[in-house]
């Protein structure tokens, strides 16, 4: 019995001491230098704390810690908290535009023969295969001024001067609703596909027409897919950074560009590390309320 | 839940249900009509060139075992299949080509298919607000049904938190509630245990009774059939083999077929020896020496082949032989005995080793010479008892 018991308390604990140092302890450690101020150092900020040195100079390092950095990142004379709005601007209008995009899909492939439902799912799939580095390097080759794209448009006589889409805000949204649509598609068709078609037939007995009931019964049916679709594509795309690096102007402002320019540019650490736990926050409270509605489904059952 | 309303009519309910025969009735015009209906998946021919008429206020029920196309006939009416040939017509008016939600049926689903994001109570008003009947009209009709089917104080709520049987109640509730010219109903009881199932089934025909209503049934279950339905079409392979009253169904089955899928029956194989208007005699290889008589007019020729079929609960079995045992009479040996509490089944073995089964009310206590394993004994039957059966 107790054998059992010391096995199942090791089994518990191996995912929280994951946790602990793969995600608390970086945490710690980030949380410590956005507290710091900078130096020309190595590493380039102080204080650093030296366990050998003992406790009244552990007590001295500890009151040099402030929130300076906090303050800097919050005024409204830089630009971080308009990048934090940007962010959350593209992420949230990106993630409307995948709804809209996966949507459809998602239907099309809950609705399609069963014995085809595999071959659709591996294909939507299948882009991982490729790494996202590249897939979004493509996309350059495709939104250049000399891009394919444009090419195709000559080629059809629609255009005669090429379009400029690479390096705008529309090339970000392009890069964010194409790598993102697997993580919006996935819950969606997994909660359509759950579905019960008789439904709609019931719907439609009772003398609704196909189309409102879209809207009464499969929409409101589908909603914790859309809840997960929307928060696993708007958490990521609110920190992005290597698709407005790569398609995105230099106006185009996202917090994760911006945290890259202070870390690796400015050489801040501090600020860079102050950045990075304000997203963490901005963040989280999203995975909060996501975590409530699927505690109320749970519930439901 | 079976039903002061009922009781209050039941009266009338019966004087109506006595004459209820619009079939003979050669000047009614029937209310659903099917006219050489052809159903077609691919190469599968689901219905083949099939002809119904079904009459205002029937109880129809479609009985046959699975895949035999009764799920598919009803499923054109309420327009979720389209035929591939014939007309249907309700109440006059050409159905084929109309969309479901624009028909005036509807119909109980076997899965019940009960919106699970929905109340009682909304999934009852569904149907009612797509006809964007006004507010009151709705909440009154909703309180009605409720009441209908004593489902009123969970009105509130969602169908995961009720009962198998209240589930059943609100998805008839919620199919009735728009008062259709016809009620389809496809395997209604199937999900309840058998009990609650024969409950149900009483007052499914109060309440076709009371609000007049059309009702057309699918099922595989012949008992239900029988208690609920005026008329039964038995069918097979696509096409309707038998349509007639429950009773006309069970005693004066048109084959084979129906003789055997609805209730038990023992057949032998006979030859015509005689016959005179109202009675033929057959001998059967089973038993030499024996003559059958049957008391029925029959289309089929001296020499003939037949099957000569009688329920087990129309025989006799008895220790000692009838006044004429060379009549109408089989001998045997007791091979298996079910006791049923209320019937014991023998089964009996021929001379010819055919088995046949006898069903006896066991109408006292105790019985001072009981028939056990391996008896003698004398099975007979009265002229009237057995059908001679053509195919």
């Amino acid at each position: 019995m107790a054998d059992k018991a010391k096995g199942r308390w090791l089994v518990l604990a191996i995912p929280y001491l994951w946790l602990f140092a793969l995600f608390l302890v970086p945490f710690l450690i980030v949380f410590k230098i956005s507290l710091s101020q900078d130096a020309i150092a190595q590493p380039p900020y102080v204080p650093t704390f030296d366990l050998a040195a003992g406790w009244e100079a552990f007590k001295e390092n500890f009151a040099e810690l402030s929130f300076e950095n906090y303050g800097y990142v919050l005024s409204w004379d830089n630009d971080f908290i308009e990048a934090y709005g940007s962010s959350l601007w593209i992420a949230g209008v990106s993630t409307v535009l995948l709804l809209m995009v996966g949507y459809p899909i998602a239907y099309a492939m809950a609705r399609a023969p069963k014995s085809i439902r595999p071959t659709l799912l591996m294909l939507v799939i299948l882009p991982f295969w490729t790494s996202f580095l590249i897939r979004v390097y493509a996309w350059i080759g495709i939104l250049s001024p000399e891009g394919l794209l444009n090419q195709f448009l000559f080629g059809l006589g629609v255009i005669d001067q090429p379009l400029q889409i690479l390096a705008t805000d529309t090339a970000v949204y392009i890069g964010i609703v194409y790598s993102y649509l697997p993580f919006m598609i996935l819950p969606l068709y997994s909660a359509l596909e759950k579905m019960d078609e008789t439904l709609l037939e019931a719907a439609a007995d009772l003398g609704c027409p196909p189309f409102a009931a879209f809207w009464k019964i499969t929409w409101p049916l589908s909603l914790p897919g859309v809840f997960a679709g929307c928060l696993l594509c708007f958490i990521p795309a609110v920190g992005e950074f290597v698709i407005p690096d790569l398609l995105g102007g230099s106006d185009t402002l996202m917090i994760g560009k911006v945290l890259w320019t202070e870390f690796a540019v400015n050489r801040s650490w501090t600020v860079s590390s102050a950045v990075a736990v304000l997203l963490l926050m901005v963040l989280v409270i999203p995975i909060v309320f996501y975590q409530n509605v699927q505690a109320r489904e749970m519930e439901k059952r | 839940m079976s039903t002061g309303v009922a009781d209050k009519t039941q009266k009338t309910i019966g004087g109506i249900r006595r004459k209820f025969a619009p079939w003979t009735d050669p000047q009614a015009t029937p209310l659903i009509r099917y006219q050489n209906v052809t159903k077609r998946f691919g190469e599968f021919v689901a219905i083949d060139n099939l002809s119904l008429d079904i009459y205002e206020r029937e109880f129809f029920a479609l009985l046959g075992p699975s895949g035999c196309g009764k799920t598919t006939l009803m499923r054109m009416l309420a327009g979720f299949e389209e035929p591939t040939s014939g007309q249907i017509t309700l109440a006059g008016q050409d159905l084929v080509g109309t969309p479901p939600y624009k028909r005036q049926t509807n119909m109980m689903f076997q899965s019940y298919a009960l919106f699970p994001h929905m109340s009682v109570w909304d999934n009852i008003a569904f149907g009612l607000r797509q006809d964007r009947m006004d507010k009151d009209a709705v909440a009154n009709r909703v309180e009605e049904m409720l009441k209908l089917v004593k489902l009123s104080q969970f009105a509130k709520r969602k169908p995961h938190q009720l009962s198998g049987g209240q589930r059943q109640r609100v998805a008839l509730a919620r199919s009735l509630a728009k008062r259709p010219k016809v009620l389809l109903l496809d395997e209604p009881l199937g999900a309840l245990d058998k009990k609650l199932r024969e409950e149900t089934q009483f007052e499914l025909m109060d309440i076709q009774m009371e609000l007049g209503m059309t009702f057309l049934i699918v099922t595989h279950d012949q008992e239900e059939a029988m208690t609920v339905a005026d008329r039964i079409a038995v069918m097979n392979h696509g096409k309707l083999v038998q349509v007639s009253p429950p009773a006309v169904i069970y005693e004066q089955p048109a084959s084979r077929y129906v003789a055997e899928f609805v209730g038990d029956v023992n057949i032998l194989d006979a030859v015509i020896e005689a016959k005179v208007p109202g009675l033929v005699t057959l001998r059967a290889e089973a038993a030499p020496g024996m003559s059958f008589r049957v008391a029925q007019d029959c289309e089929t020729q001296v020499g003939d082949t037949v099957a000569l079929a009688f329920r087990p609960e129309k025989l006799r079995v008895e220790l000692d032989p009838p006044a004429d045992p060379t009549v109408n009479c089989l001998t045997g040996t007791i091979w298996d005995i079910g006791y049923l509490g209320d019937l014991s089944i023998y089964h009996v073995e021929l001379a010819n080793g055919q088995r046949i089964k006898a069903a006896k009310p066991n109408l006292t206590r105790m019985v001072e010479r009981p028939i056990t394993w391996e008896d003698k004994v004398y099975v007979s039957f009265a002229p009237d008892a057995g059908v001679v059966l053509k195919s």
